[in-house]
């Protein structure tokens, strides 16, 4: 077992719990400050979009906009079917099955 | 309506976990593959099959324990670094506990830490859409979370079992199921004009820091630049009207 790993999870966990737990203790009484609300409301498409974006643009480390680049092309077939279905389960089998497609046919 | 933690769990309300399975069901379809997921990123990262589980049991929070990999595999072990991270990456939930303060302050004290504890984005979301159709109940959050934990800590443990018996996951594609997950909960975010300029903001950033940035910076880069560009966009367009 890795004693710094297990410290990093045990911090990780304590961050987790003090951004679940912090409306709740700092802001009970005052409320949400409005300036606030509309800063934090752009975190998550922020956050999402740069999860994605280097995902599919350089899946080996560097620019690949061509292609040959599977993650690209299912990426781009992914994003329509999120935005059609909103279904997980969908869009993650027909992305990983381009993938899988793809490679086999550029080997 | 003051309630105490030992009253709540001697007293099981048995016809809200009908409603709490339905709910959840379609979400564990979404859940399952993101933990499995995480087992097997965890253990090709060179987790053991018990650090990776400890970590879906200790922090309940799927973003932030990919990125943590993700850091980690990249050789960033600073624990500084990954706390922080974890920590901006989770700032949303300050937003979700604000909207749940209203019935979450009515509680007693060791359920609010139970209900912060399990408030993921899916139960969050669920519990919102409750509120809104049929009223709060303490009851639904509680079986919700509970469901949902029990989903992500054991799919990781399947995932990190799993991950021997497979040769080579890359080969499978798996690791797009996770740009997969987060374009389904990305897509029906851009629905207004200051949405489309964060993604793409973020996109450049994002794109132009992994060229130039050591490890995982990007992320952060990328993330605070844009949520800085919304911030300013949203008090423009406040300024106009």
């Amino acid at each position: 077992m890795n004693l710094k790993l297990i410290f990093i999870i045990i911090g990780m966990a304590l961050a987790t719990f003090l951004t679940r737990i912090g409306s709740q203790v700092v802001f009970a009484r005052t409320g949400m400050p409005v300036w606030l609300e509309k800063w934090l409301k752009h975190v998550p498409t922020a956050f999402l979009t740069a999860l994605i974006v280097p995902a599919l643009l350089m899946p080996r480390g560097y620019l690949d906009i061509s292609f040959g680049n599977s993650y690209l092309l299912a990426g781009i077939v992914a994003a329509f079917t999120a935005y059609k279905t909103k279904n997980v389960l969908v869009t993650i089998v027909v992305g990983m099955g381009i993938v899988i497609a793809l490679n086999r046919l550029m080997i | 309506m003051e309630k105490d933690l030992t009253h709540t769990l001697q007293n099981p309300d048995t016809v809200i976990w009908k409603e709490v399975l339905r709910d959840c069901l379609p979400i564990t379809a979404g859940v399952i593959p993101f933990g499995l997921t995480c087992g097997i990123m965890g253990s090709s990262a060179g987790f053991s099959t018990f650090e990776i589980t400890f970590m879906s049991m200790a922090v309940f929070a799927g973003a932030a324990q990919f990125m943590s990999i993700a850091m980690i595999s990249s050789g960033i072990t600073s624990w500084g670094a990954i706390v922080f991270t974890t920590f901006l990456i989770n700032l949303r939930h300050l937003l979700m506990g604000a909207s749940l303060s209203p019935y979450l302050l009515k509680l007693s004290r060791p359920l609010q830490y139970i209900l912060a504890f399990g408030m993921v984005d899916e139960s969050y979301a669920l519990t919102i859409n409750r509120i809104e159709k049929k009223g709060y109940d303490l009851y639904y959050q509680l079986g919700v979370s509970a469901f949902l934990y029990i989903t992500w800590v054991s799919s990781t443990f399947l995932g990190a079992s799993f991950y021997r018996n497979i040769p080579n996951p890359l080969e499978w594609g798996i690791d797009f199921a996770l740009p997969a997950t987060f374009l389904v909960l990305l897509m029906p975010r851009l629905a207004d004009r200051t949405a489309l300029i964060v993604c793409l903001v973020s996109a450049l950033c994002a794109i132009s820091g992994a060229l130039f940035l050591p490890g995982k910076w990007y992320i952060i880069f990328a993330a605070v630049a844009a949520t800085i560009t919304g911030g300013i966009l949203e008090r423009g367009s406040k300024d106009e009207s």
